[in-house]
């Protein structure tokens, strides 16, 4: 098995997990609570990755970010490389790939959150930020997890967004599904079986945790 | 401390329904004001205005020195600071917070230790001794409503704003809880506004009241005042009882209650939970009207009186009968005719026992 397309897989899943509950919290709650008549807009615009062919987002991110963009030349001058077919970049471009995994499970979670219990905190003087903390995040937890789990999991199983994105560089992008290709391209099937069996179970492992979790936070929060 | 509050709010809604609000009020230190109206009337919303979670299209709330809303001048006072205490219908306790937790839930601003205190405090005043630890979903109903009491009045606001406080409890705990309230509303001393459908709320609760009908105030006054002489029919069909006088129990034995009323002794059925001050309310749809000099009937009351008003309603006639008290009784216009019932007829009201309801009064107020 190819440890180092392990490690890689696992460091960019993890951080584009870490980054997603970050960036994802902020815009799943502005999109629960906010009543704007243009709300679907926003809505439709993370969704976008679930439906658009990775290539596709792939390529538009691969030109978003290179040198001939003012975001990639702004960063190419303030790092001194360039973006693409770097770990940055690839976590760029897991980040916006996996954004629905996240905000959709966060929103949803938060939206089921009861209003009147919100309308109370404040009224005890406490503000929409504290309120946030106290109340939405503990009482969405289940749904937290989830988004923070399936954009893990997510991200470990890409393969055309890293392709068009990162390449196919050993120990910066190789990660395991384009280990699995190039095995298979090698008609190496033996060795591909071996990482695809271990994706697979880690798969599996982490969608069991994923419905777990739901069970057990339903049954220690009954909706009254 | 008498608090000034001015009301001049509109909002409209969706549905068409248009609220207009206009109230001036002063309300003394341990006032309890009542919101009273069918649902629908918009009561629930001028409380939300008032505590900041809704917000009128235009208009003003102020608050004492302080203006809560002014659409003029584009001032929104947020919630958090307008220093009220706010107790939603269902009481929305925090389902993840103990009860400490949820009584010092907005106590954060306070050192350790005056905040452990002032817990401690507010949960002797309701008396919730030895429930600190548990989650709501473990408490009953009444307990519940203690605890969103608490919670309420934890940070010392300066007005409590209850949204029905009573109606998500059974009827028995209703009944018992509903005198706790009163007396914990007056040793608190600070003015509450309560919203409630409930007429039997609105007069063992309220000092003062404004009726609300179709996003409306139609009429202040005190309980007493409201139910027995409503300003017009449609007032007078939302509060539903036509005679409230006060009284205070003579005697109570086999399951009666002899109650002073003006001269007469009326009887009603006991309710044990009724203290010795109480409203006597009676439907006028329950009161038989006779001359003088017929024989007796099986009802327990027989009071004198003379007619002092008739006004017609369809087939039916409203006739006021002084008795003491003003004591309103609904008859058929065959009926009038047949007893020659003009102004200062003298006529006697009989009311069985069981016709005359009963509502808890401290004489606190």
């Amino acid at each position: 098995m190819n440890w180092t397309a392990i490690w890689v897989t696992v460091k960019l899943a993890g951080l584009t997990a870490a980054a997603l509950l970050v960036i994802g919290m902020p815009i799943a709650y502005w999109l629960a609570f906010s009543n704007r008549r243009w709300k679907f807009l926003i809505e439709s615009v993370v969704a976008l990755p679930l439906v658009l062919p990775p290539t596709v987002l792939g390529f538009y991110i691969l030109v978003a970010i290179g040198p001939h963009s003012p975001l990639g030349r702004w960063y190419a001058e303030l790092v001194g490389h360039p973006l693409p077919f770097t770990f940055e970049g690839l976590l760029i471009a897991s980040i916006l790939y996996s954004l629905p995994f996240a905000v959709q499970p966060f929103a949803s979670a938060f939206d089921q959150v009861d209003r009147r219990l919100l309308e109370a905190s404040w009224t005890l003087g406490v503000s929409k930020f504290g309120t946030f903390f106290k109340l939405v995040v503990p009482l969405s937890a289940a749904g937290v997890i989830t988004g923070v789990v399936l954009s893990f999991a997510h991200t470990l199983g890409e393969f055309g967004v890293v392709l068009m994105v990162g390449g196919n560089i050993e120990g910066v992008t190789r990660t395991v599904s384009i280990d699995i290709y190039d095995e298979v391209q090698a008609l190496n099937y033996a060795a591909a079986g071996r990482t695809s069996l271990f994706l697979l179970v880690t798969s599996y492992l982490i969608l069991l945790l994923v419905y777990a979790v739901n069970r057990k936070a339903w049954a220690a929060w009954p909706q009254k | 401390m008498a608090a000034e509050m001015i009301i001049d709010i509109r909002r409209s809604f969706p549905s068409g329904f248009v609220m207009e609000i206009k109230l001036g009020l002063t309300l003394e230190a341990s006032t309890v004001l009542v919101l009273f109206g069918p649902s629908g009337s918009g009561k629930t919303t001028l409380l939300r205005c008032l505590a900041g979670l809704d917000w009128p299209d235009a208009g003003h709330i102020k608050f004492v020195s302080r203006t809560w809303v002014d659409t003029a001048a584009q001032l929104r006072v947020p919630p958090q600071d307008r220093e009220v205490g706010y107790m939603a219908q269902d009481y929305a306790l925090f389902p993840h917070y103990s009860v400490k937790g949820n009584i010092g839930f907005g106590l954060g601003g306070l050192p350790m230790d005056q905040r452990e205190r002032r817990i401690a405090e507010v949960v002797r005043l309701l008396q919730l001794q030895g429930l600190e630890q548990r989650k709501p979903r473990e408490l009953s109903g009444g307990q519940q409503q203690r605890v969103a009491l608490a919670r309420a009045i934890a940070r010392r606001p300066l007005m409590l704003l209850l949204d029905e406080p009573l109606s998500a409890l059974d009827a028995p705990t209703r009944l018992r809880l509903r005198g706790e309230l009163r007396s914990l509303l007056k040793e608190l001393s600070l003015p509450s506004i309560i919203v409630t459908h409930d007429w039997e709320d609105a007069l063992a609760l309220g000092d003062r009241m404004a009726v609300i009908a179709g996003g409306r105030v139609l009429q202040t006054g005190t309980p007493q005042e409201v139910f027995s002489r409503p300003i017009d029919a449609e007032v007078a069909k939302i509060v539903g009882v036509d005679t409230v006088v006060q009284g205070h129990v003579l005697d109570r034995s086999n399951g009666l209650a002899t109650i002073a009323v003006a001269q007469h002794g009326i009887k009603a059925v006991d309710v044990e939970s009724v203290g010795r001050d109480v409203f006597v309310c009676i439907r006028a749809e329950d009161v038989v009207l006779e001359r003088v000099g017929t024989g007796t009937t099986s009802a327990r009351n027989h009071l004198n009186g003379t007619v002092e008003e008739i006004c017609f309603s369809g087939p039916f006639a409203c006739v006021v009968v002084d008795c003491g008290f003003r004591l309103a009784a609904m008859v058929t216009n065959a009926a009038l005719e047949d007893l020659r019932l003009q102004v200062g007829t003298p006529v006697v009201a009989a009311i069985k026992a069981g016709a005359v309801h009963l509502v808890r009064r401290d004489a606190a107020s």
